[in-house]
């Protein structure tokens, strides 16, 4: 059967109209904030504590925005008799999100998890230069990091877990062997 | 002394109505059409809802320079919008609102004559600009407008014709008085050729296409700026008011209610002069620019028949009642 002429004048009328008794989809964003997903790549945070000064996230990255500055220290022995060890002390440790693209390599990349992805996106500034924000700033941004989303309901374990797990399964098959050989 | 308080208070009101009612519905439009298309349109405006949008982009307008080109016939630049503006207005002088005597600003015994002839000139502000700018935006603007011109004015008048046939009066009070719900159903296609006739008149979406922005600038208004464009965007509106309050007194019974509710007359002619508009609106969002070839197609294949046919339906009707 040929379509009624107008019928498709009439379904576009109908389009308009049910999109009208629709909610909008503006964000209003200045005066609502809006809701980011999970693991939004707003801002880099830095933990740094955790910093060994390894260099890693700034030889990693693409495009050289990381500046770290540090000089070795030498702790005393431990205990009497001991030798004495040396350790990295950070300096300066610094972003310039001018240069930075976000790819987040620095994140994936550090082995000591000092650095994180934080949401906050409201970091303009008039001058580029500004744009350089140093350890105390990056270390603000840390707070503003949000706890991990939780794993899928089917996800593979985390490999952490994974491997506490099977160590203590074979601590725990060697402590039966031995109990049962006695 | 009393003659003359009284058609000085027929014009504050009229004049009033003239410079309320376009822009409520230039608000209205801004905020259906946003919400048909999922936005929100304005909201900062006023503090509610940008309910002053229109009044700051007033503000706006007053204040940018008004710029005559260097090349253009001034005086007749300068005259066009005021021409394609006051039409409007006094056609909204000869529309009946309510049921009694005095709910109209002048009654003119010619009604549809005068209001249709009126409503002619407006078009005169949009070809006097095309012509005047010395742009060739412009001028091909008022190439279209004028082409516009030959595809809706004869459908528009046939169809107001058939009208006037039925209740045997060309004045608009008379039309009303004798208008009966049945000439609803009886009077449909009459109806619909003249709103679509009118749209075209109007240069409203889809048939938009004298002032297509994505393609001439704006048509006949691109050279203009500041006050004068702002009258030319006036136009517009107060255009959608009259063109949907003369549908209303037409065709849709005016000040009559439904089931013979008349007692709000002059409620009963507002809210169906705003249905139309909120159509107006409607047809704008959903359908895109017609083709100035596509419109003569329409006007002269589909429109002119469906208006003759109404003739001849109102006719025999007509002679089968007496």
């Amino acid at each position: 059967m040929p379509p009624i002429p107008g019928s498709g004048l009439a379904k576009g009328l109908a389009v308009t109209l049910r999109t009208m008794t629709k909610r909008t989809v503006t964000a209003q964003y200045p005066d609502v904030q809006p809701e980011l997903p999970p693991r939004s790549r707003g801002v880099i945070g830095l933990f740094e504590e955790n910093c060994t000064v390894c260099m890693l996230c700034a030889r990693e990255c693409p495009d050289w925005c990381i500046y770290i500055d540090s000089h070795k220290e030498t702790v005393p022995a431990a205990a009497p008799g001991g030798r004495e060890r040396s350790r990295n002390v950070l300096d300066r440790f610094a972003i310039d999100f001018a240069l930075c693209m976000y790819c987040g390599i620095c994140i994936e990349v550090c082995p000591f998890d000092a650095l994180f992805w934080s949401p906050e996106f409201e970091y303009a500034e008039t001058d580029i230069l500004e744009l350089t924000h140093e350890r105390d700033k990056l270390r603000e941004w840390m707070w503003t990091v949000p706890e991990p989303p939780a794993l899928d309901a089917a996800a593979e374990e985390p490999k952490e877990i994974a491997a506490a797990r099977k160590t203590a399964d074979k601590l725990r098959a060697q402590d039966s062997e031995q109990g049962g050989g006695k | 002394m009393n003659d003359v308080l009284d058609v000085a208070i027929r014009l504050v009101i009229v004049f009033a109505v003239f410079m309320v009612l376009p822009l409520v519905v230039g608000q209205a439009e801004h905020k259906v059409m946003a919400h048909m298309q999922g936005r929100l349109g304005p909201m900062y405006a006023g503090g509610f809802h940008g309910w002053a949008q229109l009044v700051a982009d007033g503000v706006k307008f007053a204040q940018k320079e008004d710029i005559v080109p260097a090349a253009a016939d001034r005086r007749v630049f300068q005259l066009a919008p005021a021409v394609a503006l006051l039409p409007y207005l006094l056609v909204l002088v000869a529309l009946p609102i309510g049921p009694s005597e005095g709910a109209v600003g002048q009654v003119v015994d010619a009604g549809i004559f005068f209001v249709l002839a009126v409503m002619g000139v407006g078009v005169l502000g949009s070809l006097m600009a095309g012509w005047a700018s010395a742009n060739k935006f412009s001028l091909l603007g008022g190439l279209r407008t004028a082409a516009q011109l030959l595809a809706y004015e004869l459908p528009m008048l046939l169809a107001a014709a058939s009208v006037a046939m039925a209740a045997g009066t060309v004045s608009l009070p008379g039309i009303l008085n004798a208008f009966q719900w049945w000439w609803l159903p009886w009077q449909i296609v009459g109806a619909l050729v003249f709103f679509v006739a009118g749209l075209a008149e109007l240069q409203r979406p889809p048939f938009d296409m004298p002032v297509a922005d994505s393609e001439i600038i704006f048509g006949a208004y691109t050279e203009y700026s500041g006050l004068r464009f702002a009258l030319f965007l006036l136009a517009e509106y107060a255009g959608i008011v009259v063109l949907c309050g003369l549908t209303t007194v037409l065709f849709l019974g005016g000040w009559h209610g439904p089931l013979g509710a008349d007692g709000l007359g002059w409620v009963w002619t507002l809210l169906k002069t705003a249905v139309l508009a909120f159509v107006v609106i409607w047809l704008r969002v959903t359908y895109p620019r017609l083709r100035e070839d596509q419109l003569q197609k329409l006007a002269w294949t589909v429109l002119i028949p469906l208006a003759l046919a109404q003739i001849a339906l109102t006719g025999i009707v007509k002679v089968a009642i007496d």
